[in-house]
């Protein structure tokens, strides 16, 4: 066997309030890219700045590249969740700068540079600060920095986070191809469909190792107990929520017009559904280990106004743009959203997606065309149109420095709640949400699940029939992001219209409809099976992932638009 | 790691000083404060803000009508300082005291030139508006002189005192408070350089996370912060360079002493500013506490107790004290002294001596805080 690049066993970390790191043990191997897998807070992040030696360990032996770690710096890259760029500095300045920190020879520099900004594709953006690139160009550019001079060891924290699928496909190609050269890699993540192409994967829980090997070990022990099922009587939603009521149920998703089932044994007994085996999944294996998906009832929409399916759509858009000077954030977009259904804008970053959601809840005023919902146009009757929405900022956006309970009663208070009415509205999303404990704990220190949940909460506080969340669930466990979806599936069977940005595909399947965004325009429109029907006529795809369908509807719109501008 | 720590490598600390320089030029509040600050400083103090007491308002009552009084009430009336309104009686005076209308009042006695005939002068009585006392000072002690060379031009014999104090202004004989306003400002723009901005830029690496990034590299902390120090170090001195070559030629104060001197004596009040700047950013790491600490611990005492505004031998002692910690109380005397006296060597010594120390603590300090570490 080669000698492994790292090497740690036992590492512990505690910081003054909780132990971040409980006895892990890691190998990195040269030539394989080792995936580190895990919710956010898990501990991910300590246990890379501990390789890079950023951190001191207050227990454990660990070994990189041969010495203590912090001590063989020049042949270590380091890409950390920020990318380390100085966003001030042209992207050649940031090269430069890296190749001379590692001491890059000046006769290998042209050959390096040539190589670099090829793999990347960032030649054309060379003199570009790097404060004004792209999501997916700064992550490059950012690998760009670590890789300057070829390291034995690259360490990427998450490098995929807040990134669209198209970047993420293209960075995990690039550092496999470094694989290659015998580079040693550790890759961070939360998604697990990035983790299943990993050689192997560490997997961390709340400072804990719950799994460490073959990310086929870990699948393979779910054969047999994934399936695809459906029913001739019930809709997906109602599907799913009385199969994750069901003893027998693990978890469910939902995934086109039917529901993926992870059952506790080979042969459930769930009488009335088609059940239909499928190949399992990295993350069937991560639920289980964490014991399971949430039940199927929300008890925030058991508790929620309901709302009539009449005929006033929910949210329409009429031709709405954006320009920023000669900049077109957003180009004629036009959608309806009726009560009832979960509407998705999906796009790669940069793609107007924002743009777009800020016209919608009346953050920013479109160039032109109109907007309307519930009834009130934003443009006439922004109050109306306000107040009948609920937002959840993409970012945490709530007062850090308030407490749980301050928090809800300023924004009962912005939505206009009365005293009476602010009490009950307060006390009932205590409750569903399981916030008691945390009352007089400060937003800014929850952890990120809580503040999730607490984001929810004061959006939905006022009971709006339109709910606005942009991407909700971004870094959230799992099991987290599961629950967040009986919720919101749930109030949708109320009749509430959500609408919702994600970059996790799967959660594109639970949307009844979606817009696909890019460059500023509409490309694609329709239910996800239409939209995946689409992608396979163009690609001649068998079977596509939702991932596969919004790579294929983006190539296809990429050689369609006959002027092509410059992707920024 | 500590071997790390000490490394100086020319090529790395040349590429960090140049990417410092690429953002410094890139950012403009920096070259705000370096630049438009100074000139903005010097024209408020140059111009707008004088502790001169030229023609003060005073109220006079002549309640004698003897050529004496007379006399002395015309002396009083040509100074140039005093800008003198009359009256018959004490009362109205009195009000327009209150109403903050004159700073001062001068009674001419009855029997005022009688007394001097007799060679026993009765005193005339001054009485000034204690609220303001810079001025009520300012208009006791001109009132004081012009009776003083009044007395004198009497040819008083016996029974005056015939020793007379002769006050002369030395190097400022016309008492120009810009002249000591001028060094003070480039003592604060000097503080915002030092402290403030290097505090400011340190405390941006931690937030922005490129810290990190630079920590998972070769360099060594030494270089970093020479990397910091070097470039803003420079321009505390080109921002320092501009306020003198501004002061002499639009403001007309003059250089008595050396350049060699203003350069030591600069370079040696920027030790404790870039040292203070550099431990508030690695104790707070964030930009926003970093400014705050920097504008209390820097920027107040250096425009308060340095004796820039207030002179520090009119504090009281509890206060005369704490100005001793005040690296800037150690720059702004000499260089006082190197703009309008000349050089005196003995006495810029013991200031940069004292300048140096607190730079060695505020060093010291930056050095055991700062670390190579995110723990």
């Amino acid at each position: 066997m080669i000698d492994p690049v790292a090497i740690a066993k036992g590492v512990v970390k505690r910081f003054a309030s909780q132990t971040a790191l409980d006895g892990v043990d890691i190998t990195i191997t040269p030539g394989k890219i080792t995936g580190l897998v895990g919710p956010d807070a898990a501990g991910k992040t300590t246990l890379i700045r501990i390789l890079a030696g950023l951190m001191a360990a207050n227990d454990g032996e660990i070994a990189v590249l041969g010495g203590a770690p912090g001590t063989n710096l020049e042949q270590l890259g380091y890409m950390p969740q920020r990318f380390g760029l100085y966003e001030d500095l042209s992207v050649i300045q940031n090269l430069d700068l890296y190749a001379e920190l590692r001491g890059l020879s000046k006769e290998e520099k042209p050959a390096t540079y040539g190589r670099l900004l090829d793999f990347t594709d960032l030649a054309r953006f060379q003199d570009r600060q790097a404060g004004k690139l792209s999501g997916g160009m700064k992550q490059k550019l950012g690998l760009a920095c670590a890789l300057v001079k070829t390291p034995r060891l690259l360490l990427l924290d998450e490098p995929g986070v807040g990134v669209d699928p198209i970047s993420r496909r293209e960075l995990w190609a690039m550092v496999k191809e470094l694989t290659a050269e015998g580079i040693g890699v550790l890759w961070s993540t939360a998604y697990l469909d990035e983790a299943a192409k990993c050689d192997s994967v560490t997997m961390l829980n709340d400072g804990k190792l719950i799994y460490s090997g073959d990310p086929s070990g870990l699948t393979d022990r779910m054969k047999g107990r994934v399936f695809n099922a459906s029913s001739d009587t019930l809709d997906r939603r109602h599907l799913l929520t009385q199969l994750l009521g069901d003893n027998e149920v693990l978890d469910g998703t939902i995934q086109g017009s039917s529901i993926r089932l992870l059952t506790r044994s080979e042969h459930p007994s769930l009488p009335g559904i088609r059940l239909d085996p499928l190949p399992p999944r990295l993350e069937d294996g991560f639920i289980e280990v964490l014991g399971g998906g949430p039940g199927g009832t929300s008890a925030l929409a058991d508790a929620y106004s309901r709302f009539d399916h009449n005929d006033v759509p929910a949210i329409e858009a009429h031709a709405l743009t954006k320009k920023y000077g000669d900049f077109t954030a957003a180009n004629q977009v036009s959608f309806t959203a009726r009560p009832g259904q979960i509407f998705g804008l999906l796009g790669p970053n940069g793609a107007g997606k924002s743009t777009t959601f800020k016209m919608l809840c009346g953050l920013a005023t479109p160039t032109s065309g109109t907007c309307s919902v519930a009834g009130h146009s934003l443009k006439h009757a922004g109050p109306a149109a306000r107040q009948s929405l609920g937002y959840m900022a993409q970012k945490f956006s709530l007062y850090g420095d308030l407490s749980v309970e301050q928090n809800l009663n300023f924004f009962a208070g912005a939505y206009g709640l009365k005293k009476a009415a602010a009490r009950d509205a307060i006390d009932k999303v205590v409750d569903i949400f399981e916030l008691s404990s945390r009352l007089r704990t400060n937003a800014g220190v929850l952890p990120l699940g809580y503040k999730q949940r607490l984001a929810l909460a004061c959006a939905v506080m006022h009971e709006p029939p339109v709910l606005f969340l942009d991407e909700p669930t971004s870094g959230v466990d799992p099991v987290m992001r599961r629950e967040f979806w009986v919720h919101i599936n749930g109030l949708v069977s109320r009749g509430v219209c959500v609408l919702v940005t994600t970059h996790f595909m799967e959660e594109a399947e639970y949307c009844d409809d979606i817009l696909l965004i890019y460059r500023s325009e509409q490309i694609a429109t329709g239910s996800p099976d239409d939209l995946k029907a689409q992608a396979s006529r163009i690609a001649g795809l068998s079977d596509p992932t939702m991932e596969d369908a919004f790579i294929a509807l983006i190539e296809a719109s990429n050689v369609d638009t006959k002027n092509p501008r410059k992707a920024a | 790691m500590s071997g790390n720590l000490a490394r100086l490598d020319r090529r790395r600390l040349a590429a960090l000083i140049r990417k410092e320089t690429v953002q410094i030029v890139r950012d403009p509040s920096t070259l705000l404060i370096a630049f438009v600050l100074p000139i903005l400083l010097l024209f408020i103090f140059g111009f707008g803000v004088s502790l001169d007491a030229n023609s003060i308002r005073v109220g006079m009552v002549v309640q004698d009508s003897s050529p004496q009084a007379n006399s002395l009430a015309q002396a009083l009336r040509a100074s140039p300082y005093l800008e003198i309104e009359e009256s018959p009686t004490v009362q109205p005076l009195r009000d327009r005291m209150v109403a903050n209308r004159i700073r001062a009042m001068i009674v001419i006695p009855q029997d005022f030139g009688a007394s001097i005939d007799r060679r026993a002068p009765l005193p005339i009585q001054v009485a000034t508006d204690g609220s303001q006392p810079n001025t009520a000072n300012f208009a006791a002690a001109y009132v004081q002189g012009i009776y003083g060379t009044w007395v004198e031009q009497q040819g008083m014999a016996p029974g005056v005192p015939t020793v007379t104090v002769n006050t002369r202004y030395w190097w400022n004989p016309e008492l120009k408070s810009r002249f000591f306003l001028i060094p003070g400002s480039i003592t604060i723009v000097m503080t915002m350089i030092g402290t403030l901005l290097t505090a400011l830029v340190v405390a941006r690496e931690w937030e922005r996370g490129t810290l990190e990034a630079m920590m998972a590299t070769p360099i060594s902390m030494t270089e970093f912060i020479a990397s910091k120090l070097i470039p803003y170090f420079v321009l505390g001195m080109g921002s320092m360079a501009l306020c003198t070559v501004l002061g002499i030629v639009v403001f007309g104060v003059p250089l008595r002493g050396s350049v060699f001197a203003l350069f030591l004596l600069a370079s040696a009040f920027l030790v404790p500013a870039l040292g203070l700047g550099l431990f508030i950013s690695a104790a707070t790491k964030n930009q926003f506490v970093a400014s705050q600490a920097a504008l209390f611990s820097g920027f107040l005492p250096s425009f308060l107790l340095s004796g820039f505004i207030f002179e520090i031998s009119s504090m009281p002692r509890m206060i005369q004290a704490v100005t001793y910690l005040v690296p800037a109380r150690y720059f702004i005397p000499p260089l006082q002294t190197v703009f309008i006296a000349g050089d005196a060597w003995g006495m810029f010594a013991r200031n940069i001596a004292a300048m140096l120390t607190f730079g060695a603590l505020f060093f010291l300090l930056a050095y055991r805080t700062t670390r190579r570490s995110l723990d």
